[in-house]
């Protein structure tokens, strides 16, 4: 076991966990910020009621994604050393540009949303809210942008004298086709986890009010608002997420088309596609043997990967054998193919557990359609509460496939994983940091899911009374520690 | 003046300001233990002080942190990756301190605040010390070799320049801690903290003097005088400040030690960013470490037009927030409702609001 390997345990471990919480905080920012001013336009009570309940829980997951990401922001520099070394000058300035851009908006206008109820006039606090969502929405461009480098290099040169990448372009960098659209993908995937999200809540509540009667905490009577509530948040979380899916499609086929350009080995291991073939087949299922490096074993549909690839049915796909070669004979010796096994089934995970909870907002899109009709199925509000783990396997799994497939490479075609390690850190070191952060996070991961689900039992007329006998404005409680 | 020096300015520009923000809200998570018993309001009202502004100063860090990794990717790459186990221990204070602001006021019992008490006690403590250790480290140099690879382990970093370092940003940062919450809190708290600003006053003074004296003597310039003289007097005099009551003038002064302070320590590791023992030649300068010109204009035209505009809307923050917190603030006691229902038209009444 070397140092390298356990430093990369790492950061897939922390960077995973990171974005347990990344897409939540991207799309309930904006979903939250909707539902505050669908309030501040009509007034309705059920919209404060609702923008406070998703708040909480959107403040109880965002505390997570903060202090996880500054592990993200140290663990460069602390165990990757000398790829920090080689790419600083390009890599270095968006990250710098999403501190000083992003992080800066998110957190002041986080403070001000939080402890700003009673102090702001309501259009300014509103305003929070949006700055908040519009952060990180930025916040994301700039580190996929940085991401994005990492797969199609551009804007640089390697200067001879101190082997290190030197920028030259920082338009290239950020208006790399790379970079957009893999912002495409990513936001649109964090809104069909966070439309999800809120699914699986309104659900989970409307199903408990229907089979008990419960929409409360301890004491307080079930208000009758509660179900209009959940059934109007239920209806919010599935067109998100069903308009958030149709850009995963259209924005992964563009995905996979780049990666049949610049990453080629990457995407015939997703799709084990060894030889290089025209009108090659998507692989339905598919058992490789790694050793003789072909398939004995594979089910296809004729000519769909060669149009997902390339546009065309008849067009031209790499295969890996003959990538293999090619990279030999340019980069020298050396293993240049990913684990075809990870990075082929983190695909169809991908698409299989994303799509899935895409499937299941369609149909619940049905089945409250008009007006009144709400679901009585109990199957659809099981469905309805998995798709949320649904999505945040997808999630996982995308970013499987797309770092697990860029191996061997950390700069694709210039830097190796295995030569970016730091090399002063010993085995011992990263074995203590690399047990500690999965026993912290393990405990933290439990305290907040226990806290969670907490919030979603009480339900949101713990947090706003409902109002009784048609009062019209209510007490807005304080959302402060 | 050339653009690494430009950029050597601006990180401890950025790393000044994380020292005054966060400073002041580790000295407060710092003498949270002493600020009211247990699941009291007490305790709220110092919380509630920093509330809005923790993760806002926080940011510093992150894009002082950013601005090295991008001006000076060797001395963050071998920064980081030489300081390792502090660092690692920092990352953990801030995450448990982190999630505790936010999760010791969403359960209604006594056991869970104590336990997320504790974490903002240890999560403001040790990186307070920390920061103390690791910086006196880089000012005196690690050893270091020809590839920048730092070799020097852990106990090398625990020497007596540095743990007096630590000291010094412990006391100092809990000072600046307790004359905040004398600025910011009314009643009990207020009072206390005044007692905890003698109090620690005691050993920030004299922590301070030597320290920064130490730091003149064995590796200052001459035009790092002036900066020692400052922050020292500064010391004495917020101390005499708060001693008299005036608390505003009194956070002034410990803001300006914390300001000269660190620009001393950073002018006296002036040209070298990182020094190493091993061979001076060896070191890490502000010209062998920086990125090429492009990526320095770049980011300094990035910084022009952006650290303006974030000055602005976190001071407006400061602003929101200049009332003092007090008991009857936290438990929603004569708190008032927002300007109006719906549109924004109409009158505000005050209302009485339960706690969440
Ligand atoms: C700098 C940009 C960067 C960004 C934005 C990401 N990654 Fe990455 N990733 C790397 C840079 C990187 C890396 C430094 O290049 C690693 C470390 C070791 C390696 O092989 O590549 C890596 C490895 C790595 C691994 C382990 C791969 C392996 O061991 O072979 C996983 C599972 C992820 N990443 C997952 C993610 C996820 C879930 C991300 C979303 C937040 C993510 N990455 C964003
Ligand atoms: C591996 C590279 C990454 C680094 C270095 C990184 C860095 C950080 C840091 C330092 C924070 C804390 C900010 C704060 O305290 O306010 C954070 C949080 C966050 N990051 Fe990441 N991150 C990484 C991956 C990602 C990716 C790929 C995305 C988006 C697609 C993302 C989006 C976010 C969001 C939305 C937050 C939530 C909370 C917040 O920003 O305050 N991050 N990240
Ligand atoms: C038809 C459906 C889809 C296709 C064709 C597709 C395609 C792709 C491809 C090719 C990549 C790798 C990009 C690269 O490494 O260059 C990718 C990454 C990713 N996918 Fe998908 N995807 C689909 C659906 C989904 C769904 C439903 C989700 C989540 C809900 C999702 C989440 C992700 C994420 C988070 C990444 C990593 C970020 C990125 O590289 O863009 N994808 N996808």
């Amino acid at each position: 076991m070397e140092a390298l390997e356990l430093a990369r345990w790492q950061f897939g471990v922390t960077t995973i966990y990171h974005f347990l919480f990344v897409p939540l905080t991207i799309g309930l920012s904006f979903i939250v910020a909707v539902l505050q001013t669908l309030w501040y336009r009509t007034g309705k009570h059920e919209y404060l009621q609702a923008t406070q309940f998703f708040g909480k829980l959107f403040l109880i997951n965002f505390a997570m994604g903060v202090v996880t990401g500054i592990v993200q922001e140290f663990q460069f520099g602390m165990n990757w050393s000398e790829y920090s070394r080689f790419v600083g000058d390009v890599f270095g300035a968006p990250l710098a540009m999403e501190a000083l851009l992003a992080f800066f908006l998110e957190s002041t206008f986080i403070g001000l949303w939080i402890f700003g109820w009673h102090r702001l006039p309501r259009g300014v606090h509103l305003a929070c809210i949006w700055m908040v969502a519009v952060g990180t929405n930025l916040s994301a461009y700039f580190i996929l942008a940085a991401n994005a480098w990492m797969r199609h290099p551009v804007g640089f040169t390697v200067n001879p004298e101190n082997g290190r990448a030197e920028l030259n372009d920082i338009w290239a960098v950020l208006s790399n086709d790379q970079a957009w659209s893999t912002y495409l993908h990513t936001v649109s995937a964090a809104f069909i986890t966070a439309g999800l999200f809120v699914v699986c809540v309104s659900a989970y509540k409307l199903w408990r009010n229907q089979r008990h009667g419960d929409t409360g905490t301890e004491g307080v009577t079930p208000p009758r608002s509660d179900f209009a509530l959940f059934r109007g948040t239920l209806k919010v979380g599935l067109v998100f997420t069903l308009v958030a899916g149709a850009v995963v499609v259209f924005s992964g086929d563009h995905q996979a088309k780049l990666a049949a350009e610049y990453e080629p080995m990457k995407l015939a291991a997703a799709e084990a596609l060894w030889e290089t073939e025209e009108g090659a087949p998507f692989s339905a299922l598919a058992v490789g043997d790694t050793e003789e490096r072909y398939n004995p074993i594979d089910v296809t549909v004729p000519n769909v990967l060669s149009f997902l690839a390339t546009g065309t049915f008849d067009g031209e796909v790499h295969g890996m054998n003959n990538l293999q070669q090619a990279y030999e004979e340019y980069y020298g010796p050396g293993d240049y193919t990913p684990n075809v096994f990870v990075v082929y089934w983190s695909f169809r995970l991908m698409m299989g557990f994303g799509l899935s909870g895409v499937a299941v907002a369609a149909l619940g899109l049905w089945l409250t359609r008009g007006r009144e009709r709400t679901p009585t199925n109990r199957w659809f509000y099981l469905a309805a509460m998995l798709s949320l783990p649904a999505a945040l396997a997808a999630n996982i799994f995308g970013w499987v496939l797309t770092e697990m497939g860029r191996q061997p490479w950390t700069v694709h075609g210039y830097l190796l994983t295995a030569d970016s390690v730091s090399p002063g850190v010993s085995l011992g070191t990263v074995a203590m940091s690399l047990s500690i952060f999965t026993a912290v996070y393990g405990l933290l991961a439990v305290v907040e899911v226990g806290l969670l689900v907490k919030y979603v039992k009480a339900g949101p007329s713990h947090l706003v009374p409902a109002l009784e006998n048609d009062e019209d404005e209510s007490e807005i409680p304080h959302f402060s520690y | 003046m050339e653009l690494p020096v430009i950029w050597f300015i601006a990180i401890s520009v950025l790393w000044i300001g994380y020292f005054v923000l966060e400073g002041f809200d580790f000295g407060v998570g710092t003498l949270l233990p002493f600020m009211g018993r247990r699941n009291s309001v007490d305790r709220r009202v110092a919380i509630n002080s920093i509330g809005p502004v923790w993760d806002a100063n926080e940011v510093w860090l992150l894009t002082a942190g950013g601005a090295m990794f991008a001006a000076f990717p060797a001395w963050y790459a071998s920064l980081f990756s030489g300081f390792y186990i502090p660092l690692f221990a920092i990352l953990i204070a801030l995450i448990l301190r982190g999630v505790a602001f936010e999760y010791r006021g969403k359960r209604d019992s006594d056991a869970w605040r104590t336990w997320w008490d504790r974490a903002i006690f240890f999560g403001s403590a040790a990186p307070a010390l920390l920061w103390g250790v690791v910086f006196a480290n880089i000012v005196r140099g690690v050893a270091m070799d020809a590839d920048h690879i730092v070799t020097a382990s852990l106990p090398d970093l625990l020497n007596p320049y540095a743990l007096l370092g630590g000291l010094t940003t412990l006391s100092l940062f809990t000072l600046h801690g307790a004359i905040f919450l004398t600025l910011k809190t009314d009643g009990p708290v207020r009072a206390r903290a005044r007692r905890a600003a003698l109090g620690t006053a005691c050993a920030a003074v004299p922590a301070g003097a030597v320290f920064l004296l130490w730091t003149q003597a064995a590796y200052g310039h001459p035009w790092t005088l002036p900066l020692v003289v400052v922050a020292a007097s500064a010391l004495v005099s917020g101390v005499a400040a708060a001693w008299k009551g005036r608390e505003g003038w009194s956070f002034a002064f410990t803001a300006l030690t914390v300001l000269t302070a660190v620009a001393a320590l950073f002018g006296a590791l002036f040209p070298n960013v990182l020094p190493s023992t091993t061979d001076p030649a060896f070191s890490l300068t502000v010209d062998n470490a920086s990125s090429a010109d492009y990526t320095l204009t770049v980011m300094t035209w990035v910084a022009v037009v952006f650290l303006p505009l974030v000055l602005l809307y976190q001071g407006w923050s400061y602003w929101v927030f200049r009332r003092r917190v007090t008991g009857a603030s936290v438990t929603g006691e004569g708190v008032t409702a927002p300007d109006g229902p719906g549109r924004g038209d109409g009158a505000a009444e005050p209302r009485r609001t339960p706690v969440a």
